[in-house]
């Protein structure tokens, strides 16, 4: 049997509505996989170094500020700095299109917006290993 | 709500038979306005004086949100309700690093005395009541706002209002907390004991459970934590040697409109019924006005969809009528595109027009509480009641909400919830119409309002300016005298009022309590 996976779940920025974050770490964890979750108020550079740290193949970062075009950017820039572009990257959050689009193109793996089911998250962190 | 296999239960998890009498119902409550208020705090209710219709907004600079509070008013509004962006809730200037890509975003950036001046322009404070969402840094936030109305030749003592200041809940639900509970607590009886002597007018406090419920509590658990919430505020300020009745008047209460009709009808009735029995047993409230709970409501961010936004109308009505129903004195509509991001103006007004159906159109104002002798109704309002008392108990014995917040208690029974509640949904069994039934194709979606950068760089020019200008020796005079008296038991409000009219910042004014009290981080919990 294989090793779990290892999701490193984030909430950056100067936002508390944990509540999806936490929702989806569940989901994650009850999926098998092992989820280390951060807390709140996390900068870019504390997101990549728990990455490396925890030696995570997968961040999710839960965004419902409007902050994403500022915080993602960052997350992507110093991940391929640090040569850390294995680890993928999910964004969850109140996105509109053309920004989900854009962090796309930056090479987010995939943008949830809101109402995205459990299991099609579940399934992509899953098709992000794979990839 | 339905279950399957034929179950049926409130949204909470109530039970629902398929017939009440007369024996589920219980002794009828007294009249509307008698103790213990299950009916309703007034006689009338609405025949004398409809809700306020508060609709609460805030967004880019302070001269765009005074432009919609201005527009709002026009359109009939009531009363005002500030909405602060994340760097103002988190105690952080808008140039401060921590603020990049956050300014104006979720609401209006707040800095500075001018800034609130700007806020308010042409808007008389002494006549205008205006809700101010803002927790941690409530006390300096509020000190702008007493100043601002000053300037503006309005007597302290007419003004009219509320600050939601309710720190307990930050910790529980929302988690924009600065500094940890006990130094915040007693930050929140500072601005009770002074409001009490300077603002008899202003609700120093709002205790919610809008967040608690938003953050995927029951309606039960949004019940029992924000009364035990309230017992804690007030335990509070009779320590620091108040009377009951000098202050408990001016606490006010919020709570969500949620989805499940009945129960949430039944949550507001249970919620007067208690807070009434509580005040008198805990705290020999005499006074009337101390046992009466006043609240404002707001209809359920976290039920609206992005999907088919224009069903969120529907759900806002709804949830818009049991609030009425359930006896708000103050009401929020949420607009159809928040699922999307912040209201735009067409869907703003769209949502205050939705009350004004409600109150002008419906009927529903003219009787109060019409659901009362509703055995359906009764039933679920003792049920509730019984059941918030289980919870207050529990928390009781834990020593209080404090230690409670401190052993993780209010949070993990939250996240359970919010976590049993989206498997409900994943599985069918919970129906969400456009998102998990009903998908067909989406209409096109909402015009949104977008907010560029442009806030950010223009608030953080007025900010180097100000450092420019103000007299920054005095500024900082005023900082360290606050700093002197955080040391001391001495009440805050005098010494933060000076750093405002000094001219000190709030994330100045912030940062020096920091110094003193320290700041919170939660354990990260799953």
């Amino acid at each position: 049997m294989n090793a779990p996976i290892r999701v490193l779940v984030a909430k950056p920025g100067l936002d508390g509505h944990d509540r999806g974050a936490k929702v989806i770490a569940r989901a994650l964890r009850d999926a098998g996989m092992e989820v280390i979750y951060t807390g709140l108020r996390q900068t870019p550079e504390m997101i990549v170094n728990a990455a490396l740290q925890e030696d995570v193949r997968v961040i999710g970062l839960s965004i419902l500020s409007g902050a994403h075009n500022a915080i993602v950017p960052r997350v992507m820039d110093l991940l391929r700095e640090r040569e850390m572009t294995a680890v993928k990257v999910i964004v969850g959050g109140i996105i509109p299109d053309e920004d989900a689009r854009e962090l796309e193109r930056l090479g987010v793996f995939r943008v949830f917006q809101p109402g995205a089911s459990l299991d099609a998250i579940v399934n992509s962190v899953r098709e992000a290993i794979d990839c | 709500m339905s279950g399957s296999h034929g179950n049926f239960a409130t949204l909470g998890g109530i039970p629902v038979e398929a017939c009440y009498g007369p024996e589920d119902a219980g002794p009828p409550a007294p009249p509307p306005g008698q103790h213990p208020c299950t009916r309703g705090i007034h006689e009338s209710m609405y025949r004398d004086r409809l809700w306020t219709m508060r609709q609460f907004a805030g967004f880019s600079t302070p001269e765009e949100t005074n432009r919609r509070f201005r527009y709002l008013l026009e359109q009939g509004q009531t009363g005002l309700s500030v909405a602060f962006d994340l760097p103002t809730l988190m105690g952080y200037d808008a140039d401060a690093p921590l603020a990049a890509g956050e300014v104006g975003r979720c609401g209006v950036p707040v800095s500075s005395l001018d800034d609130m001046e700007t806020l308010f322009d042409g808007i008389p404070l002494a006549d205008v009541s205006v809700s101010m969402t803002i927790n941690s840094p409530a006390a300096p936030i509020w000190a702008m706002y007493l100043v601002a109305a000053e300037k503006q030749g309005a007597d302290l003592s007419r003004l009219s209002g509320t600050l939601q200041n309710d720190i307990l809940k930050e910790y529980i639900a929302q988690k924009e907390y600065i500094y940890p509970p006990r130094p915040s607590m007693r930050l929140v009886t500072d601005t009770i004991e002074f409001g009490a002597r300077h603002t008899p007018r202003f609700n120093p406090i709002s205790i919610s459970g809008y967040h608690i419920r938003e953050a995927g509590s029951t309606a039960l658990q949004e019940l029992a934590f924000t009364l035990c919430d309230g017992l804690e505020y007030a335990g509070w300020a009779i320590e620091r040697g108040m009377a009951i009745d000098d202050f408990a008047p001016r606490f006010s209460f919020f709570f969500n409109a949620h989805n499940d009709f009945f129960e949430e009808i039944a949550k507001y009735r249970a919620a007067r019924k208690l807070w009434a029995e509580l005040m008198r047993e805990r705290y020999g409230a005499k006074d009337e006005r101390s046992l009466k709970l006043r609240f404002h409501a707001q209809t359920a961010g976290c039920s609206l969809t992005w999907q088919q936004p224009y069903n969120n109308v529907v759900r806002t009505t709804l949830q818009a009528m049991a609030a009425v129903l359930g006896g708000a004195q103050s009401l929020h509509t949420n607009s159809l595109d928040e699922a999307w991001a912040l209201p735009g103006e067409h869907a703003a007004t769209l949502a205050l027009r939705t009350q004004q159906v409600i109150a002008y159109e419906s009927g529903i104002a003219a009787e109060p509480d019409p659901f009362g002798g509703s055995y359906f109704v009764e039933h679920l309002t003792t049920e509730l009641a019984r059941g918030a008392r289980q919870y207050i108990e529990k928390i009781d014995a834990m020593g209080g909400m404090i230690p409670a917040i401190e052993s993780g208690y209010p949070q993990a029974e939250i996240a359970r919830a919010s976590y049993e509640y989206q498997r409900r949904v994943e599985s069918g069994d919970a129906v969400v119409v456009g998102v998990n039934r009903y998908r067909g194709s989406d209409a096109a979606g909402p015009e949104i309002l977008r907010i560029d950068s442009s806030a950010e760089t223009l608030q953080t020019e007025k900010l180097r300016l100000l450092r420019a200008r103000r007299n920054n020796e005095e500024s900082t005079q005023t900082l360290n005298a606050l700093k002197r008296a955080a040391e001391t038991n001495a009440n805050l409000m005098p010494p933060m009022l000076d750093a405002v009219r000094a001219h000190a910042t709030l994330g100045e004014i912030c940062a020096a309590l920091k110094d003193v009290f320290g700041t919170w981080e939660e354990r990260p919990h799953i």
